[in-house]
């Protein structure tokens, strides 16, 4: 025993593997202790806030300032708000007007914006240009010398008696905050959901309760196909005839469409994370079962089987002491791959919105649902799908990793 | 054929069985459910109307519609007897129109997209595996990686990727629907091509996940076989390396094919759901909105329908096998 589990963890695939699924499991298990926000409390008012650090504005004024001279921080200014294509723009009225085409570099905010100021004038008439690209231009320009003036931003605040506005102060463009000290300070890794939720807490608990809706499948499947195919397999005769029987059927009727149904019929009211675990693990025993019925039935009649038998042990101690621990690894393997299996099920089921209710838990599966319905994959909003794809995708691969290392320990025909 | 009879025969019999069963399965599961549906379908059409005894005749019409003030036996044989006759009932969801109506326009489309992409995806899948198998060292080395990543991907998950490159990112292809929504059905070119081009991301994304599962499946059949005893026997005899090959490769693809028998209700559930991302026109997509309209009978047709596809591929792979396995010739013989 002392020496499979060794040989187990030599397995460099069950290593990786199971060095991937512990990782998940730690930042599922320690991420809620350190991190206290609620994962499904609406934070944001709107849809889809990019990942990043919110820094409260309000608070930020009120800040202590820091006045830093940095050269770039003007650039860096007007580079923000210089989209690409009025760079392109900028570029198209300088060559017509006869600046050097190969000297102008719109990716050099500061030469492109040197080059600008020195050669437009608004009076100048391009020709072929229209009027209105004329008062684009000009607008641009506007817009670019407002960028560039060196003023700060006034505050002002509604005096109590006049009612007027009153100059309270100004930022001078070099002051700077330091993060530490705005009190409220929201860090958004994965920014937020179609609801306003942050994508990263809810990941968390959507991994956490995702991991444990594959458990619940994978034990309900794993216990059914397990006694079912001890049964059919160690008894034999009329039981197995039936028991195989509604196996075969239920392998050829394919599992996705009896979950479809059953989850269907159930109906919105009743459908929990529990339920759907539980309806999950009820349609996919068939595998177990039928790996477990052939193992026995190559046990059944082996030595020692035979002499506990003659011993007059009862058939539960036969199965326990001298059946199980022969097919144990087999179990464990369909195990683990009933688990991944799970986790995929529910989330191919809320895909299709039959899966848990909304309301009180998040769910991979939920996740992906709510970012498909407001199209978040056409949008280019990527943190509302994409980590979700990404930890299901680490899910089954670890699972699967793990399982083909134990089959490559278990059965020697397959190591390389 | 005559040793074929008897197999065919068994498989024939296995097919009625099972689809008998599905048919009592999706009969008696939505009505073992607790609660009355009828009541619930009744709330669903009244919502908004005061009046009590209007709300009443609505549930007396649609118990009478549905036959649930009658025995269960006497509700299922009426229930085999419709879909004897192809009548699923009204959809709620698009009412007044026949379910069988919506089936028939989206089956084609299932149809088109999922059985050419799965076997496609099959043959390359199989091909690359036993490339690795005897190639070994730097393509196995990458492509087995690549195939165990790839077929552990769920199949939403590589159909949004895919839309995500090649629909969003590089706007080769369209993102949505099975034909440009400013066409009608029609035979011109222009509707051709729009089909062509909108049944590419779909098409993919379902061969990708296919290939994976096929060529690590296909290596490992392929490596046993390499190392069997009968290849060692033929280098012995000296039979050329061209033909050995051709030996193992049948031999291991045999089991490859019953994988597919098997996996086949796998596959096509994964593709329903890449159906749905895609948006495109077929049994997936209309599934999701019975669902999203609480279209009953729209959905109890449709996972009959599916059933039955499944069933249908599961028999055609059963009777292709026999004959390229001689060995079930030869089993029914004796």
């Amino acid at each position: 025993m002392k020496h499979t589990i060794r040989q187990v963890f030599r397995s460099p695939n069950f290593m990786f593997g199971f060095i991937v699924f512990v990782l998940l499991l730690l930042i599922v298990i320690l991420y809620p202790i350190f991190v206290k926000y609620s994962p499904l409390e609406i934070i944001g008012q709107g849809t889809f806030f990019p990942p990043g650090v919110y820094v409260n504005v309000y608070d930020s004024i009120g800040a202590p300032r820091y006045t830093l001279n940095l050269d770039d921080a003007a650039a860096n200014r007007i580079g923000s708000k210089l989209d690409d294509q009025e760079r392109l723009d900028m570029k198209t009225w300088l060559v017509a007007d006869g600046f050097p085409e190969d000297e102008i570099d719109i990716s050099d905010t500061a030469k492109l914006m040197e080059q600008w100021e020195n050669n437009y004038d608004p009076t100048v008439r391009i020709p072929g240009m229209t009027y209105a690209n004329q008062m684009y231009y000009q607008r641009l320009n506007a817009s670019l010398q407002g960028i560039l003036s060196i003023e700060g931003v006034t505050i002002a605040a509604i005096s109590a008696e006049m009612g007027a506005l009153e100059e309270t102060g100004t930022i001078p463009q070099s002051d700077y905050v330091n993060i530490n000290q705005v009190p409220n300070v929201r860090v958004l890794p994965l920014g937020t959901d179609n609801f306003g939720r942050d994508v990263l807490t809810e990941l968390v608990k959507a991994t956490s309760v995702s991991l444990q809706i594959g458990l619940v499948a994978g034990t309900v499947a794993t216990l059914i196909g397990l006694t079912l195919g001890l049964l059919s397999g160690y008894i034999g005769g009329l039981m197995d005839d039936i028991i195989m029987f509604i196996t075969n059927i239920f392998t050829v009727i394919p599992s996705f469409v009896l979950l479809i149904l059953i989850s269907f019929s159930i109906g919105q009211e009743h459908r929990g994370a529990v339920t759907i675990a539980v309806v999950i693990g009820f349609t996919s025993w068939v595998w177990t079962t039928r790996a477990v019925r052939a193992q026995v039935i190559s046990l059944r009649n082996r030595d020692h089987v035979n002499l506990s038998k003659l011993s007059g042990h009862s058939v539960m101690h036969i199965i326990l002491a001298d059946i199980l621990p022969y097919i144990a690894s087999y179990v464990v393997m369909a195990f683990i791959l009933q688990i991944s299996s799970g986790i995929l099920s529910e989330a191919g089921l809320s895909i299709l919105g039959l899966g848990p209710r909304t309301t009180k838990v998040p769910t991979l599966g939920l996740m992906m649902n709510w970012s498909l319905i407001y199209q978040a994959e056409i949008l280019g909003k990527w943190w509302a799908y994409f980590p979700v794809i990404v930890v299901i995708a680490l899910i089954t691969f670890s699972m699967n990793l793990m399982n083909t290392g134990l089959d490559q320990v278990f059965n020697p025909a397959l190591r390389e | 054929m005559k040793g074929y009879r008897k197999y065919f025969l068994n498989k024939a019999i296995w097919f009625l069985v099972t689809f008998v069963f599905a048919i009592i399965l999706n009969f008696i599961l939505p009505r073992l459910m607790p609660g009355d549906p009828v009541a619930v379908i009744t709330q669903r059409a009244t919502q908004g109307m005061q009046s009590a005894s209007g709300i009443q005749a609505v549930y007396e019409y649609y118990q009478k519609a549905f036959g649930t003030n009658k025995p269960m036996l006497t509700q299922f044989i009426l229930y085999i007897k419709n879909i004897a006759h192809g009548d699923f009932g009204l959809s709620f969801s698009q009412y007044p129109r026949p379910v069988l109506d919506i089936l028939k326009s989206s089956i084609w489309w299932t149809i088109g997209l999922q059985f050419p992409a799965i076997i496609v995806g099959w043959l390359i899948g199989n091909t690359l595996g036993a490339l690795a198998a005897y190639l070994k060292k730097g393509f196995d080395k990458v492509l087995m990686p690549v195939s165990i990543f790839v077929s552990n991907f769920p199949a939403f998950g590589m159909a949004v990727i895919l839309l995500v490159i090649f629909g969003v990112g590089l706007n080769w292809f369209p993102t949505s629907g099975g034909y440009g929504f400013d066409l009608m059905p029609a035979f011109s070119w222009k509707f051709i091509w729009s089909v062509i081009v909108h049944y590419q991301l779909p098409f993919w994304s379902i061969v990708l996940i296919a290939i994976g599962g096929q060529a690590i499946g296909m290596r490992s059949m392929a490596i046993y076989e390499l190392n069997a005893d009968y290849v060692k026997f033929s280098r012995f005899m000296g039979i050329k390396d061209r033909k050995i090959i051709g030996y193992v490769f049948r031999n291991a693809m045999l089991p490859q094919v019953t994988g597919l028998a098997l996996s086949i209700g796998t596959m096509i559930g994964g593709a329903l759901v890449a159906e749905i991302i895609f948006s495109y026109p077929g049994l997936g997509y209309t599934m999701l909105n019975g669902v999203m309209g609480q279209d009953y009978p729209l959905i109890s047709a449709t996972t009959l329908i599916v059933t039955l596809m499944v069933l249908i591929a599961m028999f055609l792979i059963d009777i292709v096998y026999a004959f390229i396995d001689p060995r079930i010739k030869a089993a029914q013989l004796d």
